[in-house]
């Protein structure tokens, strides 16, 4: 795996690379996932929110709700469940579709025909995943913060100006740059993950599907494990 | 007597290769001159489709030499050994076509490396049309692989491995699949595309029908050695036991 990682860097730095396959992976795991990130947010906002309610009622502090709920959204819930709804969804596609071209041979008949296959299939599909997910997460954290506004409202009456004062009134530079940056790792991450794991396939339609169980699971336990990384960096940058 | 002086498009030399405690190739040797088709037979598992990929250097061979058009491959460079194999078609056994692209974006791939733009642009839709008609399946230029039959297939693949005008052309195992009658079609297909391309031919297989109808001459691969060479008429007559048990 450490040595897939170190070909990637030492490849991406190469120039001539794919940017028609780029811009098409772009659009493959960016917009093809954004329908499910965006339910998924909007759903996340609203229930954090309807839950969160009973709690600050209890010590009087209902007026906290957009303010609390944002803190959580933007730094922690929007970003990480993104993460992992893309390790899923992008992980597995990418091992199994490389997955299925090994055990096929399309790698082999790539390499034959001259194209170096890592750098059309890995290079170009790792930084889609690293640009794109950042993306997505902010899309995520903006709808989740609508189905915050629609789950205040639900049971009480929140204007709509006074709800994005109270959010935006809360959030600084140490909750929202830490976040993005992390998300670029965690794209990173799933991207390679998945690339890794296809790449390595072996032993027919089982070792695809192999494949593409341990993508997820490997790419889920890394947006984890990059997540605590982060929040450590943070605490000590003292932006917490 | 003619073949001797002529220089082999490739020679394997002395070439040893083994996977764990399986040694596939041991000390194999082997030349193939201009305009021959040379067939390598041997049971599943002796390490044909090895040698194949070791000529093209997907796999690369653990001692020994090959020279391929004249090339020493384990000495050169990725970007030398990518020229080299603009020069070398390669039909896969699983066909390799690959899925997300229709037929005429798979033939166009092996272009976007070999060709400038400016010649892809003026040039690429006639060689796409050309190499299909070649292996008679132009209707099918604008269909997905997943569209296409087994025998279909196998012809696309042809057409793609022809489209950069091969000097050689590895088959691994071109009938595995195919029923008796599309079996006969593509291995007459390969006859004539190597006497229109006047290409070489390294055809790997097991199917005596495709052997008759393809080769000049035969190698049989036991043991990781060569054990056998001759035409197909010498060696389906051999008194050789090993041999005969291929050609019952």
């Amino acid at each position: 795996m450490s040595r897939f990682t170190a070909r990637f860097f030492n490849e991406a730095s190469k120039p001539k690379q794919e940017y028609g396959e780029f811009f098409k992976q772009c659009y493959v795991i960016g917009y093809k996932t954004l329908t499910l990130v965006g339910v998924t947010a909007f759903i996340m906002g609203l229930v954090l929110t309807i839950q969160s309610r009973p709690t600050l009622l209890e010590f009087g502090a209902e007026s906290l709700l957009p303010s609390m709920v944002s803190v959580s959204l933007i730094r922690e819930i929007a970003p990480v469940i993104t993460a992992l709804i893309c390790a899923g969804k992008i992980g597995s596609g990418l091992g199994a579709e490389l997955g299925s071209m090994k055990v096929t041979e399309q790698i082999d008949a790539m390499e034959v025909s001259g194209t170096n296959p890592f750098k059309y299939l890995v290079v170009t599909r790792v930084l889609a995943t690293t640009l794109m997910v950042p993306i997505l997460s902010s899309l995520a954290n903006a709808i989740s913060l609508y189905g915050g506004f629609l789950g205040v409202n639900l049971r009480g009456d929140v204007s709509w100006n006074l709800y994005w004062f109270q959010v935006f009134g809360i959030l600084n530079f140490g909750d929202v740059l830490p976040s993005l940056i992390k998300t670029f790792f965690f794209g990173f991450a799933i991207g390679i993950v998945g690339c890794y794991k296809g790449f390595s396939s072996q032993k027919g339609t089982e070792g695809v599907g192999r494949s593409a169980t341990t993508a997820v699971i490997v790419a889920s336990l890394m947006v984890f494990i990059v997540d605590l990384i982060a929040v450590q960096i943070t605490d000590l940058l003292g932006l917490t | 007597m003619e073949q001797t002086v002529r220089n082999p498009v490739i020679e394997v030399k002395n070439v040893n290769k083994s996977f764990g405690d399986n040694h596939v190739l041991k000390d194999f040797n082997m030349s193939v001159y201009p305009g021959e088709n040379l067939v390598i037979l041997g049971k599943s598992g002796s390490g044909k489709s090895v040698l194949i990929k070791c000529i093209i250097s997907l796999i690369q061979a653990d001692e020994g030499e090959i020279l391929l058009l004249g090339s020493s491959i384990q000495g050169l460079e990725q970007d030398e050994l990518d020229m080299l194999r603009a020069h070398v078609g390669f039909l896969f056994q699983s066909n390799a076509l690959y899925d997300s692209m229709t037929v005429r974006q798979n033939l166009e791939f092996p272009l976007r490396i070999h060709w400038s733009k400016e010649e892809r642009a003026l040039g690429a839709e006639a060689a796409v049309k050309e190499a299909l008609e070649d292996v008679g399946l132009l209707h099918t230029i604008d269909m997905m692989p997943s569209e296409l039959s087994g025998g279909m297939k196998k012809r696309v693949a042809l057409a793609r491995s022809l489209i950069l005008r091969p000097k050689v052309i590895l088959y691994d195992e071109p009938t595995t699949g195919l029923d008796p009658i599309t079996s006969r079609e593509i291995s007459e297909l390969m006859v004539s595309v190597q006497q229109k391309y006047n290409a070489t031919s390294v055809i790997i297989s097991h199917d005596l029908n495709c052997i008759k109808i393809t080769s000049n001459r035969v190698i049989m691969l036991i043991d990781g050695t060569c054990y056998a060479d001759g035409t197909y008429e010498e060696l389906s007559q051999s008194a050789d036991p090993k041999i005969k048990e291929f050609f019952k």
